[in-house]
């Protein structure tokens, strides 16, 4: 699915991902851990295209195709999601008419007429109900006033709409509830899927214990310096991350 | 005169005096317009000596005033002395195919949806296109005339109708009203004249689009339409195609007049030659428009999307005299690359229980400079007044800038007066999130500014908001990424 060699990656000039190497078979799920500022939501960026992250050196496929080659709208209607870690509001834009945008936009990239307004209804109808989302919200402008967890959540019940088949959640599970972190975790559950990755981005163990993955990775100085099972997630989380560091520093 | 029509004659007279500053010594060079060139247009037009004198008046009101500067624009003085007032208007360099039109107008042409017959007429190509709407009006205008209805351009009017556009004529804005004004008085080329008779709802959707003599009238054109008691009309100003003009300075004067129960619904889609990129060219767009809602229960509603022009200025406003009429003002004004638009609205609340609403909604881009004027008075005479005004700035990009001045005057204090102004942004991390939801830039743009003037488009009649639609989005192509 995705094979990261080599990325280096600077921003207004300082270098933040180092040689980053990942490789995401399909269908599975990995998670990325790591102290603030060791560029994780760097990493998400860049694999979405966005413009100030300036990919130095490094290569990246995605389902076969050279990633870094696409437009940022290319990737997304190709397949790559991301979960922002800070969503924005866009003002007068109800929730459906962004949806139906995206979804007409991902289907006439495919060749595919618009999708009728009955269809896209009961699609909006079944994808509510995997992220327990209101009605209500659906005819909202996007984001404006949402709570940070309405937010995040949101997140999901695109993604879910758009059935991308890499997923990138950058710290998706912040700012919610207890309640609304189980809702979010057993939707992304219910998305897994032996087509589909997901890369998740999180500073807490207990999402692991929702969403189980396949492999964990600790992020440090701009590279993935660990990568273990599931109980690794535990071991940070018991241990902090500083006998990772001194691990790092004895290699050197 | 009564005190109401005190107040009526004061607010016309206002524009001038309103907000402005009338010391700068100015020198006009007026080869350009004499009185013989008035008496030569109305010689020309075969106008009976009322409407001369008329003219005149205008001319000599017009002498005495100096251009206004005080809108937040800039732009070099007009040498209204290389302006030519009558046969100018015809000034269009002639084609003979569509392979003479720049590329570039052909392609916005075939964006909107023009059939290739009307891109002719539009580009000024030379075609047999009359004979086939003739008929159209033709039949069309039978079917008016069935209704009392009087839909003709303003010089048949003044022959055809001299009691009602003398009645009328300079009603809502007199000659001496601000300095285009004026001007207009004196020189108007030609324009709309419509009358709904007592009690008749027009059954169609009236548009200068459909009159023969629509060509070449838009340097100053007037209209003037008139709805008797208990009737109705809804008119749509100009085309919205892109139509390329060589005028540079367009000053129109529209005059709406509503009686008891009677409502005027007036729509515009303003989409003039706005300059190139770099700020070269463009139309000087400014405008008097005004309607009076005259007796009780009336109502005047302008909707206008504003695309076009160099520079705009227009302040399309209502004098809301009789008890419990309305007014409504929905606008939407767009700027790109180096245009200028200050623009906005009026609302004279005279009358008791009157009620108005104002939403406008800026769009700049570019390095365009996007101004929202508007003035909410409310005179002792109105007991309960209401007006509600919601004015949003949207930017694109962060070289452009939008600015709102909101003024209030109220004498009565049993009025409600309600502002509300947001300003939003869309910037690169805006656009980003669209793009990472599949959108290109123009899709996440063309979505974003559908959302954002949806309040106005939706009391534009259906066709018409389909094609400001599309309007938008051509005007704003390019604007990012
Ligand atoms: N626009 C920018 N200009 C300069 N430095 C930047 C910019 N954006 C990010 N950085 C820096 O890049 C580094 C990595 O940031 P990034 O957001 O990727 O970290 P992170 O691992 O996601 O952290 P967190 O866990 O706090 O979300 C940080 O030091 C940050 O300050
Ligand atoms: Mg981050």
């Amino acid at each position: 699915m995705l094979s990261i060699k080599n990325l280096n990656v600077a921003i207004n000039g300082q270098q933040i991902l180092k040689d980053f190497n990942l490789e995401i078979k399909t269908g599975e799920v990995h998670a990325i851990m790591g102290p603030n500022g060791t560029g994780k939501s760097t990493l998400a960026s860049t694999l979405a295209g966005k413009e100030a992250y300036e990919v130095l050196s490094g290569e990246v496929i995605f389902k076969g195709k050279d990633l870094l080659e696409m437009s940022p709208d290319e990737r997304a209607r190709e397949g790559v999601f991301l979960a922002f870690q800070y969503p924005v509001e866009i003002p007068g834009v109800t929730v459906t008419n962004f949806m139906k945008a995206a979804i007409n936009a991902k289907r006439r990239h495919f060749g595919l007429d618009p999708m009728d307004a009955k269809d896209f209804l009961k699609l909006m109808r079944q994808k509510m109900e995997l992220v327990e989302i209101k009605k209500e919200m659906m005819s909202r402008s996007l984001n404006e006033g949402f709570s940070g967890g309405e937010k995040k959540r949101n997140e999901i019940f695109q993604m879910a709409m758009l059935e991308p088949s890499l997923c990138i959640l950058d710290e998706t599970d912040s700012g919610l509830d207890i309640d609304a972190l189980r809702i979010v975790a057993n939707g992304i559950n219910k998305l897994r899927s032996p087509e589909r990755s997901f890369l998740v981005i999180t500073h807490y163990q207990r999402l692991l214990n929702y969403i189980v993955p396949d492999v964990v990775h600790v992020m440090f100085g701009g590279k993935i310096v660990k990568s273990g099972g599931k109980e690794l997630a535990l071991e940070l989380e018991e241990k902090g991350y500083d006998w990772i560091k001194d691990e790092v520093a004895a290699e050197a | 005169m009564t005190e109401n029509d005190k107040i009526i004659e004061e607010v016309t007279q206002s524009d001038y005096k309103y907000g402005f500053v009338t010391n700068i010594e100015q020198e006009f060079a007026l080869k350009g317009l004499t009185e013989d060139t008035v008496r030569f247009i109305s010689a020309k037009k075969g106008e009976p000596e009322w409407m001369l004198e008329w003219r005149i008046k205008g001319y000599k009101a017009w002498l005495k005033m100096e251009q206004p500067h005080w809108q937040n624009v800039s732009f070099p003085n007009i040498d209204f002395q290389s302006i030519i007032y009558y046969a100018a208007t015809k000034k269009k360099k002639k084609v003979n195919s569509l392979d003479d039109i720049d590329p570039e107008i052909l392609a916005t042409y075939k964006k909107l949806g023009i059939p290739i017959q009307e891109q002719k007429v539009l580009a000024g190509v030379a075609v047999d296109y009359v004979m086939d709407s003739e008929s159209v009006i033709t039949t069309f205008r039978e079917s008016l005339k069935e209704k009392g209805i009087i839909f003709c351009s303003i010089s048949e009017a003044v022959k055809d109708y001299p009691d009602l556009v003398r009645q009328y004529l300079g009603s809502v804005v007199p000659q001496r009203d601000n300095y285009y004004a004026a001007l207009n008085s004196a020189v108007f080329s030609d324009g709309s004249f419509v009358y709904i008779p007592k009690g008749v709802r027009c059954p169609m959707e009236l548009s200068t689009y459909f009159r023969i003599n629509a060509e070449n009238t838009g340097q100053f054109e007037r209209t003037l339409i008139i709805a008797d008691e208990g009737s109705y009309v809804s008119y749509l100003e100009g085309c919205t195609a892109p139509m390329r003009d060589e005028n540079q300075l367009h000053a129109a004067v529209v005059e709406l007049v509503t009686h008891d129960n009677a409502e005027i619904k007036y729509s515009t889609v303003q989409n003039w030659y706005p300059g190139d990129k770099n700020g070269k060219g463009g139309i000087y767009n400014f405008v008097t428009k005004r309607g009076l809602c005259k007796g009780v229960n009336s109502k005047i509603s302008w909707t206008q999307v504003e695309t076009g022009s160099a520079i705009t200025w227009k302040y399309p406003s209502c004098i809301l005299k009789g008890d419990n009429s309305i007014g409504e003002f929905y606008s939407v004004a767009v700027t790109n690359n180096y245009q200028q638009a200050d623009t906005g609205t009026k609302m004279i609340h005279i009358g008791k229980n009157t009620r108005s609403r104002i939403v406008s909604k800026g769009i700049s881009a570019g390095k365009s400079q996007n101004s929202y004027r508007g003035l909410v008075q409310i005179h002792r005479t109105a007991d309960n007044a209401y007006n509600s005004s919601q004015c949003d700035s949207l930017l694109i990009g962060d070289r452009c800038g939008a600015h709102t001045f909101p003024y209030l005057e109220i004498k009565n204090n049993s009025g409600k007066v309600e502002h509300e102004a947001t300003t939003s942004k869309i910037g690169e991390d805006l656009l980003f999130y669209c793009n990472q939801r599949g959108l290109s830039n123009e899709e996440a743009v063309s979505m974003i500014i559908n959302g954002y003037c949806k309040e106005v488009f939706q009391h534009l009649p259906m066709e018409f908001a389909v094609e400001a639609t599309k309007l938008l989005a051509i005007s704003l192509e390019g604007s990012v990424g």
